[in-house]
């Protein structure tokens, strides 16, 4: 049921080689510019929690970027399928979409575990040292996986690659900034707080900065991701099926 | 073997492919001639899984597309019209992705390969990324793409489109060595001269239904051996004879210009359906 999946993982692995010392730099800008701007000048003086802003941030920013990175994964995919033709090779090879669909996601996974790296790296340069620890890390890969499956769902149901662009503007971004990453949610409402409980990405940002800071995350954060993990993934298999004329 | 029966595809309010029923042998170079939109790449798309049929059904060496697709994509490998290789990638890593597509091993495929590189005379060429090579280069990649996995049966949409007349005329050379290597190659084609070089049989194809199935011989045939091509009133009008001798004959009483020249597949398109593949 799965065979042929390394064959699609390898090609994305070939293409992130080539393009890996480009790629490390546009990984590094936004993040630079976050602990820049809201760490280092904003956050200077804040705490959150008893800890400096600029360690409340690292997690977030990671959990952040595990999302943005996966979900990247769609904008390669569009590509591959709109201009270059390439995802009709994968469509007549002898492979099934389930294959397909864990190579695209192992890729976009991969991609969000070097852009993590990088930012912790990073963080580690602004005198960031935290436990990244198991709890950690499992956080991140369940975040990632959960927007890799969105992201090859989504690149078969968009229609154009301006329609993808769009997708970032109404999930990613928001997502990005509602998620837990920059503040914490109990400075919000109630209802918001109730609202942006459902976001995947609150739950991550939740765990990752809880094992971060060296207490024990919340069971019930990794049951509700991988849950939503394997409902993405699922419906990406679908889509994967339906994207035939 | 390739069969259909009865294959149709209807898109809301057009039906591009209307009842076909084919039978090609192991083997056999088939061309399929028609227009533009006639219904060639639907007929390939279908076949080869990428677009869903209405009704009918086909199958590929004994698999049925659809009840048994994966079978049945192992028998072929497919040429598309448009360039589909990767272009951040070299020669050798696309072919080694399309091997690993289709479960081959890493050993065998590495020998599969450099036999391939040599067949399409890229070898020098194998660590070249794909975006730096010639339209005709990556058309014999593409070629070698689809031999990788050694399959029987080879789909060839449009292979030589766009190439000048001098790679064209090797692609053709590649197209019959892979057939006299025994493969079932089906060819799409509005090229008139390829589909009389190349194939043992032809379908012409117009308006998504088979007009006729023979051999280009025998088209041609149907309308003579000879032609004269003229303006008349601003219109061409072309005269058909069996003989040079009656076309001579018939030369000597006009005065006006003339083209005088053997008939071709397109005369017998043109007479079947009122209508030039081109």
């Amino acid at each position: 049921m799965i065979r042929g999946f390394w064959a699609i993982y390898l090609r994305e692995m070939m293409i992130l080689r080539r393009r890996l010392l480009r790629q490390i730099p546009s990984w590094a800008v936004s993040p630079t510019l976050f602990l820049i701007a809201f760490g280092y000048a904003m956050g200077r003086d804040m705490t959150v929690d008893r800890h400096t802003y600029m360690e409340f941030l690292v997690p977030g920013l990671a959990a952040m970027s595990s999302m943005t990175q996966a979900f990247a994964i769609s904008s390669e995919i569009n590509i591959a399928r709109f201009y270059w033709h390439i995802f009709e090779k994968f469509q007549a090879a002898p492979i099934s979409s389930t294959a397909y669909v864990l190579g695209e996601v192992l890729a976009g996974m991969t991609r969000a575990l070097l852009a993590v790296l990088v930012i912790l790296i990073l963080g580690f340069a602004f005198g960031v040292n935290l436990s990244y620890n198991f709890f950690f890390w499992a956080a991140i890969l369940l975040n990632s996986f959960i927007f890799a499956s969105l992201a090859v769902g989504l690149a078969m149901l968009v229609k154009s690659h301006s329609d993808q662009a769009m997708l970032n503007s109404f999930i990613i971004t928001p997502m990005g900034f509602l998620g837990g990453t920059f503040f914490p949610l109990a400075m919000l409402p109630d209802w918001a707080q109730n609202l942006l409980y459902y976001l995947p990405l609150t739950h991550a940002a939740k765990a990752a900065r809880a094992s971060a800071f060296g207490s024990t995350p919340q069971l019930t954060s990794y049951i509700i991701l991988l849950a939503i993990g394997a409902i993405f993934f699922i419906m990406s298999i679908k889509c994967v099926k339906m994207a035939k004329d | 073997m390739i069969e259909i029966e009865n294959l149709t595809k209807k898109y809301k309010n057009l039906t591009a492919l209307d009842n076909i029923s084919l039978t090609i042998k192991s083997g056999e170079l088939f061309a399929y001639l028609g227009p533009n939109g006639a219904g060639k790449t639907t007929t390939i798309r279908i076949l080869t899984g990428l677009t869903k049929l209405t009704s009918g059904c086909a199958r590929l060496n004994g698999f049925d597309i659809v009840h048994d697709e994966l079978s049945a994509k192992r028998q072929y490998g497919l040429v598309p019209q448009s360039i589909n290789l990767d272009r951040e990638l070299s020669v050798y890593e696309n072919l080694y992705i399309h091997g690993r597509l289709y479960h081959m091993s890493t050993k065998p495929l590495k020998k599969k390969i450099q036999e391939l590189l040599n067949y399409v005379e890229l070898s020098e060429r194998r660590n070249t990324l794909v975006k730096k090579l010639s339209g005709g280069m990556k058309r014999r990649v593409m070629i070698a793409c689809a031999l990788v996995h050694s399959p029987v049966i080879l789909f060839l949409d449009e292979p030589t489109v766009g190439l000048d007349p001098g790679m064209r005329r090797k692609v053709w050379a590649l197209i019959k060595n892979i057939q006299q290597a025994g493969a079932l190659i089906f060819l799409t084609t509005h090229y008139i001269e390829e589909a009389e070089f190349l194939a043992q049989r032809v379908a012409f194809i117009d308006e998504g239904k088979i007009v006729t199935v023979d051999t280009p011989e025998n088209l041609i045939k149907q309308q003579g051996e000879w032609a004269i091509d003229r303006i008349v009133d601003g219109m061409m009008e072309t005269v058909y004879f069996d003989s040079r001798e009656d076309a001579d004959n018939y030369n000597s009483c006009m005065d006006e210009r003339f083209t005088f020249r053997k008939v071709n597949l397109e005369d017998s398109f043109l007479a079947l359906t009122g209508k030039k593949v081109k």
